[in-house]
């Protein structure tokens, strides 16, 4: 299967400047999601890739081939849509045949592939229906099954689950992570939503205002974001923030948070280049790090006892708001402590030093 | 007060149907009413007229009670108009003109079709250079008269050695329908969801595949419209046929009009009558056998629905 690269690539749209300067690899077999808030750009670059939009400038190639001029179908790709896309007056079977309208096979080969596309998504029960007459769930099958009979190396995939309900889109998640599994294609999958992007990508790109902010593995986009927009971005409930100034204290490097004189002990976090007293920084606590059990521990970078705001529940998760000043800070409780919270009650919670994650106010880079 | 209980599943449980009142009929309905009322009899005073003089003997005519209906009931007008019924020097009836109007039917609705369904595919969907520049060139062609070019038309056609034939009427019949025929294609098109196409595109890059095989098939209730339009278009056209045609293919208005406007001899009201309305009834037959098409979803199941 073949790697996809994006060269220098450079997208106007008038004098509006999408895309500017952008590179970017995607490695052979990869499930590379892009990511980002609406109108990053992300589903423009998908675009441009699909050949469904032209390059203002640069390059780009799949496998040894450039592909940046030629049409859609010639490019070696097979696409599913948001919408589905599906011809409505094409019978499910008609549909995946002119899926391979563009290859020039035999008859026997056409027939193969069908029949293994149908067998694959489980849609050979449906094959003289009209899209019309299929629920949304298989609608998507149908979409994904036209993709998967061209045999194509890469697969684009545009928001697929958007236009499912939760339960559906979670079935579906597990579906297309399997069928990677097992067809080992290049993918590159475009979507707002992080559980997907968490769930399915062997690699996220974040995206926002046409730059990619951040690659990497989901772990490392949550667990390492190199940027203060990857951190609010990926995460939900999403990541605490304390906007603080750096100080010496009593011989330890800490972040002191103004409005609430909360001290943050920064003496065991690993910069990336020597701190300096008074420099502004942005400090920021995942809510599920917190421990509230035990708050006496003593690796904790903070100890607050803070009243409660109020909490969530979220079937197999809760969260609780804490009163930190002027602003809420959420920490993730087991679901059987909840029922037991009260607001105005006074919750005690510590925070690992390993956990936790420093930004450059001004730059918004890691530190 | 009465407490509200929840509804929950319940088997067996009857349903409790709160009645609701109907509503009024409201003063600006009744005015709206009386308003349709005068508009259609505006028009069916007239027809009826038309239609119990076509069934008169011509002795009843002459008494003048217009409104009567017929004392004896005959469909001799009827047979005159289509069979004996005289064009100048020639009395074969009027149905040598339904024949010839069929004759220009079919080629007319055929090449004007054709050509501004694949001009309004091409100008929706497909990225064509001045796309915007030569749509607003055939909107302005729509508000040039046809007596404007009628001559240099002559000539035009003329000079294809076509002119005095069907094709000349069926040529000339296209050209003067492409600018709303395109427009009316065009807008239907533009409504198919990008989508679809991008899909199409990826599958099978082929205007002409495209066209065929995704976009005519979800053209039909589009096609109705302009059938019904260009039907009546064609068949009730007067000019086109009289210019354009030679002396075998004149239309059937054509040959109306030649019958019944006589500066000499007797008018023979009922055979008049009867040869309008022959000639007026075939539009009205594609009207109800269509008209239940004219409304329909399209694009439903493509799209989450």
């Amino acid at each position: 299967m073949p790697e996809v690269r994006f060269e220098h690539i450079v997208k106007r749209f008038g004098s509006f400047n999408v895309l500017e300067d952008l590179s970017l690899r995607v490695e052979d077999g990869e499930f590379l999601v892009l990511l980002g808030p609406s109108g990053c750009g992300k589903t423009t670059l998908l675009n441009l890739l699909a050949g469904l939009l032209d390059v203002t400038g640069g390059r780009i190639t799949i496998g040894e081939r450039d592909v940046t001029d030629l049409d859609p179908s010639q490019r070696g790709l097979a696409m599913v849509f948001q919408s589905y896309a599906l011809y409505p007056t094409k019978t499910v079977e008609g549909n995946l045949r002119f899926g391979l309208s563009a290859l020039k096979l035999d008859k026997a080969e056409i027939e193969r592939r069908v029949a293994w596309a149908a067998q694959l998504l489980q849609i050979d029960k449906m094959m003289s229906r009209k899209p019309s007459q299929l629920s949304g769930g298989q609608r998507q099958r149908v979409a994904i099954g036209r993709a998967l009979v061209k045999h194509a190396g890469v697969l684009l995939f545009d928001e697929p689950l958007s236009n499912l309900d939760a339960k559906l889109r979670t079935e579906m998640r597990m579906e297309i992570k399997k069928l990677h599994a097992s067809l080992h294609q290049t993918i590159v999958y475009v979507t707002h939503d992080q559980i997907e992007a968490m769930t399915m990508a062997t690699r996220i790109a974040v995206m926002d205002q046409g730059v990619i902010q951040q690659i990497g593995t989901p772990d490392e986009i949550y667990e390492k974001p190199a940027n203060l927009f990857v951190a609010r971005f990926i995460g939900a409930p999403p990541i605490n923030t304390f906007d603080a100034t750096l100080e010496t204290s009593g011989g330890r490097l800490v972040a002191r948070h103004a409005p609430t004189a909360i001290e943050i002990d920064l003496s065991r976090h690993e910069f990336r280049s020597a701190p300096q007293a008074g420099a502004p920084v942005v400090v920021g606590l995942r809510p599920e790090h917190f421990d509230v059990n035990d708050a006496s521990r003593d690796d904790g970078a903070i100890r607050l006892s803070l009243p409660v705001r109020y909490s969530e529940r979220t079937g197999s998760d809760a969260t609780a708001f804490l009163e930190a000043g002027e602003q809420l800070l959420a920490v993730r409780i087991e679901p059987s402590l909840m029922s037991r919270l009260r607001i105005g009650d006074t919750m005690a919670a510590s925070f690992p030093m390993d956990k936790l994650a420093v930004f450059d106010a001004r730059s918004g880079l890691r530190m | 007060m009465t407490a509200l209980s929840e509804t929950r599943a319940q088997p067996g449980r009857a349903a409790i149907v709160i009645p609701r009142r109907r509503r009024r009929i409201k003063g600006s309905s009744i005015a709206i009413f009386v308003f349709l009322t005068m508009v259609s009899l505006f028009v069916a005073i007239p027809l009826y007229v038309v239609i119990v003089t076509s069934f008169k003997p011509i002795g009843e005519i002459t008494l003048g009670q217009i409104f009567n209906l017929p004392v004896q009931w005959t469909v001799q007008p009827w047979m005159k108009a289509w069979n004996e019924m005289c064009t100048g020097l020639a009395c074969d009836g009027i149905k040598q003109g339904f024949f010839n109007s069929v004759a220009i039917l079919f080629p007319s609705l055929v090449l004007s079709i054709a050509i501004a369904s694949v001009t309004g595919y091409a100008l929706a969907l497909w990225n064509v250079r001045w796309a915007d520049g030569f749509l607003f060139v055939l909107f302005i062609c729509a508000f040039v008269p046809f007596q404007i070019i009628m001559i240099p038309l002559i000539i035009v056609v003329a000079s294809l050695g076509i002119f005095g034939t069907v094709w000349a009427i069926a040529l000339v019949h296209a050209v003067l329908s492409m600018p709303l025929l395109t427009l009316i294609f065009r807008n239907f098109y533009k409504d198919i969801p990008r989508e679809l196409i991008n899909a199409a595109i990826m599958d099978s890059g082929s205007f002409w595949k495209i066209f065929w095989e995704i976009v005519l098939p979800m053209s039909g209730n589009i096609m109705v419209v302009v059938l019904i339009l260009m039907i009546t278009t064609v068949w009730n056209d007067y000019l086109v046929g009289l210019t354009f045609g030679g002396i075998s293919t004149k239309p059937m208005t054509v040959i109306l009009a030649n019958s019944v406007i006589t500066s000499r001899g007797e008018a023979i009201y009922n055979v008049n009558m009867a040869a309008a309305l022959l000639t007026a009834v075939p539009p009205l037959v594609v009207y109800f056998a269509l008209g239940r098409f004219f409304v329909q979803g399209i694009t439903s199941g493509a799209i989450k629905g």
